[in-house]
């Protein structure tokens, strides 16, 4: 015997009620909470702001105010010709991983999800491998043999340029891959696909723009390795930002503070940047059935 | 002429078939809907049509054409997914247009095929919002209308109204018919809720872990289930155990109380069959007419709005469940009143007894 049903609906709104019970229970403990977060945040903001403001307190000691940066900024052009070259390579850098990170992160959500421990380990190798013996790798293997890059300006530059790609790896993938999570990418590639699109429109019509947060976010951590990164740039001889620091905190006493303070107000530039290109983004995740 | 034809189509993920012996013929213009519960492989054919996905063998052809390999985006194929898909970079319009970008048309024209289809759902003055400032009703008209932007050879959609909400879903739902009668598309529909199929299609593929169970119009889906499993998943449907008391008249027994159904059937006396009886085929109250009765114990009385459903006891477990109309002069049963329930001979039916009787089983125990 039996009476075949379909369905009851009426069940679904239990947890939900059970959830709004729960949060009028908490209620009066907010207060509490409150003054403990607030707690939590000045600690948070004073273990950043006292060594910054200690810094810069340092850097103001000269005799003539602000003498340690016109030092930098105006009489000392390795300053700028090594920031310049760091970007510039840090650009390339940046160009080249995102070719790279951007297709494999994607093919492998989208085909090939099993891949993705292992992908992630690959990534990961960056923390693993000391730069020292990433570079003397490079050096062994392009010194001679059938790609000798490092008699040339040019060869090392794209030593350099490979070398911080790899580098930039473990950044670069978690951005990526973070942002392509927050995207139906599966549903958006077949719709495009179903609408006649192929592979390259796809990429760059529709998953390009709406992870574009994410792949600022990638190229902003990828430019900052670049930019302070010593090891590399020091033992393939070029004239990047990291090495010049070094020197720069071997030879003088205030410099490297107001270098330091400078260093940190590019940073703030550069997510200001990212916050302005990031507010128009319409990434935001469609959740079916919203509004 | 047929215009979409699915031929043994059988896909394997590994060891597992998800499909199995798919044929389809459907006509041009003509609405099929694939209906069954999670799982059954509807949707996987769904995509193979699309492209999606490569059958492991068969073939796929539309008017005419061997599809079967060729990729998505050579095929002219519209799809609406149920998560709608919509670009969340692109404004409405541009997500309407973009199909007709990637065919080269020029801007002008594309204008003015995105104001026409605006037009047809309903949404003349959103052309330059973004999907997130839409509604899910908003948006799912948005992705038919890209969808049919590109006058797709057939248009398939995949549970495009799961996600909305009750009133919504039975609004668009006339409104989906009503454009594809308009644009006479050929047109596939994944669902799993049985309403939506039996009223939107021409015809309804009930499918069933990979196998396709009966294919029909609505009516005869509803009326005349060929297999255990498409009784008991379409409509409410009681499933009694009886005994052959003589099957060239059509006489079996039902917890020891003799009923006749309208035709013969094959089977020796003594054999165990399942009967199925819709409930809105039993009325509660002797027979005037010569119909089946059956005696039994008020277990149950429940309002369902425009309807009552009361479960009756027979002697020996089955309970028989009945739905009468609602209306103020009715009187209603107390609980544990015994009562004679009646309905035609033409009602109960005798399931298939090749048919999957265990799929039923599974259902019965789920509800």
């Amino acid at each position: 015997m039996s009476n075949v049903g379909i369905g009851n609906r009426a069940l679904e709104v239990i947890p939900a009620l059970e959830g709004s019970a729960r949060d009028a229970r908490r209620r009066p403990r907010f207060g509490a909470n409150r003054v403990l977060s607030w707690i939590v945040f000045i600690i948070g903001v004073l273990y950043f702001l006292v060594p910054l403001y200690a810094t810069l307190e340092f850097s103001l000691r000269t005799k003539v105010p602000f003498a340690a940066y016109n030092n930098v900024l105006f009489k000392d052009a390795n300053f700028a010709s090594s920031l310049l070259y760091s970007a510039a390579i840090g650009v390339v850098t940046i160009v080249v991983s995102l070719l790279i990170i951007v297709p494999t992160a994607y093919w492998v959500r989208l085909r090939l999800p099993r891949l993705r421990p292992y992908v992630e380990f690959v990534t990961l190798l960056p923390f693993v491998i000391p730069p020292l013996i990433l570079v003397f790798g490079l050096l062994r293997a392009y010194s001679t043999g059938p790609l000798p890059l490092t008699g040339s300006e040019l060869g090392l530059n794209v030593l350099i340029v490979a070398a911080y790609v790899v580098l930039s790896f473990p950044y670069m993938y978690r951005s990526v891959d973070s942002g392509l999570q927050a995207i139906d990418i599966r549903s958006l590639t077949e719709a495009a696909q179903s609408m006649g699109a192929g592979w390259p429109r796809i990429l760059l019509t529709v998953i390009f723009p709406n992870i574009r947060v994410a792949l600022l976010s990638g190229s902003f951590l990828t430019l900052a390795i670049v930019i302070g990164e010593y090891t590399i740039a020091s033992f393939l001889v070029r004239p990047a930002f990291g090495p010049y620091l070094a020197l720069l905190g071997r030879d003088k006493a205030f410099e490297p503070a107001a270098v330091s303070i400078i260093s940190f107000g590019l940073t703030w530039i550069a997510m200001g940047v990212i916050a302005l290109l990031g507010r128009g983004s319409r990434t935001r995740v469609q959740v079916a059935g919203a509004r | 002429m047929t215009y979409l034809e699915l031929t043994n189509i059988e896909k394997r993920f590994g060891e597992a078939a998800a499909v199995t012996g798919f044929n389809l013929q459907a006509e041009r213009g003509e609405f099929v809907s694939f209906l069954g519960p999670s799982g059954c492989g509807k949707t996987t054919t769904l995509r193979m049509i699309a492209g999606f996905e490569h059958p492991t063998s068969g073939t796929v052809a539309i008017d005419g054409h061997d599809v079967t390999y060729a990729p998505p985006n050579k095929r002219n194929v519209g799809m609406v997914f149920q998560s709608y898909a919509l670009f969340p970079n692109m404004t409405v319009a541009d997500n309407i247009g973009f199909g007709l970008k990637i065919r080269k048309r020029s801007k002008d024209q594309i204008r003015k095929r995105v104001g026409e289809l605006l037009e047809l759902i309903n949404l003349p003055d959103k052309g330059g919002r973004y999907p997130y400032q839409l509604s899910g009703g908003q948006q799912q008209r948005v992705a038919l209308a890209r969808a049919l932007a590109i006058e797709p050879s057939v248009l398939l959609l995949d549970e495009p109204l799961s996600a909305l909400d009750a009133k919504i879903r039975v609004a668009l739902r006339h409104e989906i018919r009503s454009i594809q009668r308009q644009l006479g598309i050929t047109t596939v529909y994944v669902t799993h809720d049985q309403e939506e199929a039996l009223s939107l299609s021409d015809r309804v593929v009930v499918m069933s872990e990979g196998r396709m169970e009966q294919v029909g119009t609505p009516f005869e889906i509803y009326n005349f289930p060929t297999t255990a499993f498409v009784a008991s998943f379409v409509g409410t449907l009681n499933v009694l155990p009886g005994v052959v008391a003589d099957a060239g008249r059509g006489d079996v027994t039902i917890a020891g109380q003799p009923i006749r159904l309208a035709h013969s059937f094959e089977g020796s006396r003594g054999r165990e069959i399942k009967v199925a009886l819709r409930p809105e085929m039993v009325s509660l109250g002797a027979s005037t007419n010569g119909a089946n009765q059956l005696t039994g114990k008020v277990t149950d009385v429940s309002f369902l709005g425009s309807i009552v459903r009361i479960r009756v006891g027979l002697d020996g477990g089955p309970t028989v469940v009945l739905d009468s109309f609602n209306e103020p002069t009715l009187k209603l049963p107390a609980l544990e009143d015994t009562v004679t329930v009646s309905f035609p001979q033409e009602g109960p039916l005798v399931l298939d007894p090749k048919a999957p009787v265990e799929s039923v089983e599974a259902l019965i125990a789920e509800a």
